[in-house]
């Protein structure tokens, strides 16, 4: 078991090793002659004004949220999902009526027109 | 004979070959493993990002024939150095790195967007012999790595300094998030269906492939895939006819490669992980005596997976950023959440029939929940659309023209 993360630990180093060593030697490779028009924010082609980092459509947001609630409920599904072959049919029964319940919020969620683009 | 039992499994051979190696040289057993993973992992890694070249190679001239054009035809025969020629123009490029950007997102989401897709091969079992990892978590590990690639969009939007590629992160982050919801539900029912999350368990557990048990499961999951990695025709966060570039507008020389390399070898990825959970991996007539067949089996359905992707991002325009979300949010998560409700009840019921009933009742089951979802749809939404459209009142660009009979243009 641990020997698995211990090739997902190493798969990881050299995946984030790679990519950085390349754009590292491209570096070093590439000419750099900076100008500060070549330097500005390219946009529209018109100068930047005010701060980037600003805030954004709160729609975003909402999906965000709906997001993260289904998120969590698959979190809490797959537990269930690996014990499936020992359980009795109560028990699926029980695992239905609670993804029926965040159904209900979903359900809620799609009248109140919030998974609708606007 | 001995040459033979080499060549059926080679890369077990060059392992016990290693591992002889460095016995001879006195390296401690735990050493050997360290090693051995080091040099798998590196193979693995560099092979997968050298591979890249032929893709994009073979997208390019794919899509060009798809759409009645030539493709990459000049550089080398049929063109097949075109890549070569971009990668060597790409790393000798200047990198301009603009005024005010926040460096360590901004440096940072490039190589993150690699490595998310890259992290993926680590799980994926290759023949009976060889994989990676058989790790137990595989499939949530699947899911956590695939939203580092949306780590990486948003912090390449947000380190830019530029109000646009902001924009673009977070349309194409919240497209990644919004499928993602489908893919982990079929995922469960996979789940469900293999009772084991481990990706080596699931391929050898399928005598009779889960497209079989679960083809609306497998449609689902090819549809959110391919939104997931963003590619024709849910592209619209980086639509290349429409706007500049998207989230990554501001890069340049490498970085900017490293996002396309990223974006090409992650449609393939999916079709790897999409042929092991759903089409048997590795499988196939004597796969298990000669592991080597396992590569050829696994090589071919990736490839067909793969060009069903690339033909549906030659042939279908692209959609609007609404139908878009409400594709995901209206019909893929509500399908996904019936089906692996059904499935989960009915699995319980038929569990000690033979299993070619069970797939038979499994099928039955996919084909009437997608014909009444579908209907479902057409009949609801397209309805309320035609209502909401015809109201519209649309601006008219000269509202003085004689020819013009009523407000709404008509």
């Amino acid at each position: 078991m641990l020997n698995q993360w211990m090739y997902i630990g190493i798969f990881f180093i050299i995946a984030m090793f790679l990519p950085a060593v390349a754009i590292f030697l491209a570096r070093i490779l590439s000419p750099k002659k900076p100008t500060k028009i070549k330097n500005s924010v390219y946009e529209c082609g018109m100068e930047t004004y005010n701060p980037t980092w600003i805030q954004f459509k709160i729609q975003y947001y909402l999906y965000g949220l709906v997001f993260l609630i289904f998120d969590v409920e698959i979190v809490f599904l797959f537990p269930f999902a690996v014990a499936y072959g020992k359980l009795a049919l109560f028990a699926v029964v029980e695992a239905i009526i609670f993804i029926l319940i965040l159904l209900g919020g979903y359900l809620y969620v799609w009248r109140k027109d919030a998974l609708t683009w606007q | 004979m001995k040459i033979l039992e080499f060549l059926s499994d080679p890369i077990i051979g060059i392992e016990k070959w290693i591992v002889q190696l460095l016995e001879n040289w006195g390296v401690a057993p735990e050493w050997q493993t360290f090693i051995l993973y080091l040099i798998g992992a590196a193979i693995l890694g560099t092979g997968a990002l050298l591979f890249t070249l032929i893709l994009i190679w073979a997208e390019r001239k794919i899509i060009g024939r798809l759409q009645d054009r030539l493709g990459p035809n000049r550089i080398g025969p049929w063109g097949i150095f075109q890549p070569i020629a971009d990668m060597l123009k790409i790393f000798i490029k200047e990198h301009i790195i603009p005024d005010g950007v926040d460096p360590i997102p901004y440096h940072l989401a490039p190589i993150i967007s690699v490595a998310s897709v890259l992290l993926l091969w680590s799980v994926v079992p290759f023949s009976d012999s060889v994989r990676g990892s058989n790790l137990n978590v595989a499939l949530l590990f699947i899911l956590g790595v695939g939203g580092l690639g949306e780590l990486g969009v948003i912090l390449a939007g947000w380190g830019s300094n530029n109000k646009f590629s902001m924009l673009a992160a977070f349309r194409a982050s919240a497209q990644m998030i919004s499928y993602e919801v489908p893919m982990a539900i079929v995922l469960l029912a996979i789940v469900i269906l293999s009772g084991s999350m481990a990706l080596g368990d699931i391929v050898k557990l399928q005598t009779i492939a889960y497209i079989f048990f679960l083809p609306l499961g497998a449609f689902i999951f090819f549809v959110a895939s391919i939104a997931e990695n963003g590619r024709a025709p849910f592209d619209l966060a980086e639509a290349e006819s429409e706007l500049v570039a998207g989230f990554n507008v501001e890069y340049s020389g490498l970085k900017f490669g490293m996002f396309y390399v990223a974006d090409f070898l992650r449609a393939f990825t999916s079709a790897v992980i999409f042929s092991s959970i759903f089409l048997g991996g590795w499988r196939g007539p004597g796969a298990e005596q000669i592991p080597i067949l396992g590569f050829v089996y696994l090589l071919i359905k990736t490839v067909i997976v793969w060009f069903l992707g690339v033909w549906i991002r030659g042939s279908l325009p692209r959609y609007r950023v609404d139908q878009m979300m409400a594709i995901t949010w209206k019909f893929l998560t509500p399908l996904a959440l019936a089906l692996f409700i059904v499935i989960a009840f009915v699995a319980k019921l038929i569990e000690n029939t033979n299993q070619w009933l069970q797939v038979l009742i499994f099928l039955v089951i996919n084909v009437a929940l997608f014909v009444v979802g579908f209907a479902i749809v057409r009949k609801f939404e397209k309805e309320k659309e035609r209502k909401v459209v015809s109201t519209k009142k649309r601006a008219l660009a000269q509202p003085t023209n004689p020819f013009t009979q009523s407000e709404t243009g008509g």
